[in-house]
């Protein structure tokens, strides 16, 4: 089976040369089930991207195979991959939503001599699964440590965690222990729960009585979060004295208006808010509510796509459309632009992205919708996470 | 105490929306003796359309629970009439595989319908805002979903014990030939008791809607919850549906809150326990 994998990869390898003037990208993500919006927002990204900056890379197209993986499979994922790379010859792999499928599939670039731009999967490990790997996303680490500070600052001491008993879910329980602890601070209640939990009642009554005077959170954006936020509101925790910290996941711009205005005032620390004041965030929420359909729906995953393909567009202006995964990914180390969130770079040694990490407050803008307003910036931000191991 | 009473409610609240779905199952399954894996569907499709009529439509909760009641009903009755009927009496192989088949094509349609996004249902301001009841605040849908469940269970209960209608389900049951003879057409009511188990999948795929979302996958991801729920009540039991959605909610709830690490671990433990010790459900001795 080894042997055949590997004539195969040869074979794809042979092939990539006679494609030129195609340069394929094939990208994993969740295009059904719960998780489908930001599958959807990949999309966007993408579209958007090439709708400002076109659709070819001197003189070679791109074209874009999407392949469906709705929940976390990394069994599943590495079989969509090595499709991907055999039958359908792509020169690079992009996409991944969950860290467990980013895994499976990082496992295939060197064989495959592919590069993966991960748009969104934020566990802080997955880049040194391969040297392949480039990341345009977030690490829970980055979003993490500057919430510490706040929770610090504004008069916290005692705090519990709760957060999705995966990957990235510890990463964030790590992370704010970690910096908490060197704020002076002490975490009195960690919770991980599977990531199956729709019902949060329990869990706020435990905060509740852990006597802790915040709660900060984490849980993948989609059916939970909305769960959390709603449950936290309807079993009385603010009312308790316990104020509610979290990642941007918690208020992902779809799902504010179903909060209404029992979030509002709610602190989240992230990467990126549609509401960001900038000439090139105009231009690329313009495009990308155009891609996407429902305006309303355009969120996070779309900015880590649309960046994932500027990394992609130059690695195609590097490698000439060829495939060499090693010139792609070396073309794109200490690569820097301004991105819709912010001035960002690729740092040379992790192949992760360094980028503003921003405190913001959900907000009701004049028209009555809701958004996420950036209060304070936290300025180029590395992956500590990676420091940290 | 103060706690234990505030995980109380949260449990009661679980138990009643999950006993209203799992009623109509158990239903169909001790009365008509259809192992109906299709459930979990008419429950989302219930859900679904409410959630179409209230966001997109512009329907107030009441009528739109009624509707979607109705709506699935009428979705249902052909396919009792030209699916169901055949399997009635047929080998449980056969049964599971025509309605674990009827799932996909459910989950498929509804899907490609209506897009493969998590649907919320929009709720009046007084269910979904918290209410306080004195000793802790609780959402009002909760309050709606533990009046549901103790309005189904007794209803259900003066249904089959006090009605003729009951007598009949109940005859047609026990002896279907015997009954027939008697001048009972058993047809339609085997047809009544489908229905009277697919509304009940529809209720509670909306009441229930808060607690256990609509989403695209609903019908498989608690068919297994709903299926537990059954064997440990003892099939065609509402008392003992009740039972064990009460003792499935309080375990589920009170694990969660000292043990939240273990997931679901005593829940099936329980469920293990159950159904070794008491095979013919948690109240079978009492029909033995």
């Amino acid at each position: 089976m080894k042997r055949f994998l590997a004539a195969a990869l040869a074979v794809a390898v042979l092939c990539g040369s006679a494609l030129a003037g195609t340069v394929k990208v094939g990208v994993i993500g969740p295009f059904s089930g719960p998780f489908a919006l930001a599958g959807k927002n990949f999309k966007a990204g993408i579209d958007a991207y090439m709708a400002l900056n076109g659709a070819s890379v001197d003189g070679n197209d791109v074209e874009i195979v999407y392949r469906d993986l709705p929940q976390p499979d990394p069994a599943k994922s590495a079989a969509l991959a090595q499709e991907l790379v055999v039958k359908q010859g792509v020169q690079y792999l992009a996409g991944f939503y969950f860290t467990p499928n980013a895994m499976a599939a990082a496992a295939l670039t060197e064989p495959g001599n592919v590069p993966m731009v991960i748009f969104n999967a934020a566990t802080s490990s997955i880049v040194e699964k391969s040297p392949f790997v480039v990341r345009t996303s977030f690490t829970m680490w980055q979003n993490t440590l500057p919430m510490t500070k706040v929770a610090f600052e504004r008069g916290m001491r005692r705090v519990a965690t709760v957060v999705s008993d995966y990957g990235p879910g510890i990463d964030a329980e790590n992370a704010f222990r970690t910096g908490f602890a060197q704020q002076g601070g002490a975490v009195v209640d960690s919770v991980r729960l599977p990531l199956s939990t729709t019902d949060f009642s329990a869990i706020m009554q435990r905060i509740k009585d852990s006597g802790a005077d915040a709660v900060f959170a984490f849980l993948p954006s989609g059916p939970p979060t909305l769960g959390f936020v709603r449950a936290s509101e309807e079993n009385g925790l603010k009312a308790a004295g316990v104020t509610l910290l979290a990642t941007g996941d918690l208020t992902q711009e779809p799902d504010l208006a179903a909060y209404g205005d029992s979030a509002l005032g709610l602190l989240t620390t992230y990467h990126y808010s549609i509401a960001h004041d900038s000439p090139e965030n105009l231009a690329f929420v313009a495009a990308g509510r155009a891609a996407i359909g429902n305006p309303g729906d355009l969120t996070f995953p779309a900015v880590g796509a649309f960046d994932g393909m500027h990394v992609i567009y130059a690695m195609i202006a590097a490698t000439g459309g060829q495939k060499n995964a090693s010139v792609a990914v070396d073309a794109v180390r200490g690569m820097a632009w301004t991105s819709p969130r912010g001035p960002v770079s690729i740092d040379p040694a992790t192949r992760h992205i360094t980028q503003n990490v921003y405190l913001r407050e959900v907000a009701k803008a004049a028209d009555g919708t809701y958004y996420n307003r950036e209060i304070e910036t936290f300025a180029q931000q590395g992956d500590p996470g990676l420091m940290a191991q | 105490m103060l706690t234990i009473l505030a995980l109380g409610t949260d449990a009661l609240a679980y138990a009643m929306a999950l006993f209203i779905v799992c009623v109509g199952l158990s239903v169909t399954l001790g009365l008509m003796r259809i192992a109906n894996l299709a459930h979990g569907a008419f429950a989302m499709i219930g859900g679904y359309a409410a959630s179409h009529l209230t966001t997109d439509a512009g329907f107030g909760f009441l009528p739109a629970l009624l509707v979607a009641i109705l709506v699935t009903v009428a979705a249902a009755l052909p396919i009792e009439r030209f699916l169901y009927r055949r399997i009635y009496g047929a080998p449980q192989l056969t049964q599971v595989l025509m309605t674990i088949g009827m799932t996909f094509v459910i989950v498929g349609t509804v899907n490609f319908v209506f897009g493969p996004t998590l649907k919320s249902i929009v709720l009046p301001e007084l269910l979904s805002g918290p209410v306080d009841i004195g000793f802790r605040s609780i959402a009002g849908h909760k309050l709606l979903a533990i009046g549901c469940g103790a309005v189904v269970a007794l209803g259900l209960w003066v249904l089959f014990n006090h009605t003729r209608l009951g007598l009949c389900l109940r005859a047609t049951v026990a002896d279907a030939q015997m009954t027939g003879h008697l001048g009972v057409h058993t047809a339609s009511i085997n047809a009544v008791g489908f229905v009277l188990g697919v509304g009940l999948a529809a209720l509670g795929g909306v009441v229930g809607a808060q607690l256990m979302p609509v989403e695209p996958y609903y019908a498989l991801r608690y068919l297994m919850t709903f299926l537990v729920v059954v064997s440990m009540g003892g099939a065609g039991s509402i008392g003992g549906t009740l039972a064990a959605c009460l003792l499935l909610a309080t375990l589920s709830t009170f694990t969660q809150y000292m043990f939240p690490d273990f997931g679901d671990l005593f829940l099936y433990l329980a469920v293990i326990l159950v159904v070794v010790a008491m095979p013919r459900g948690l109240l079978g001795w009492r029909r033995a």
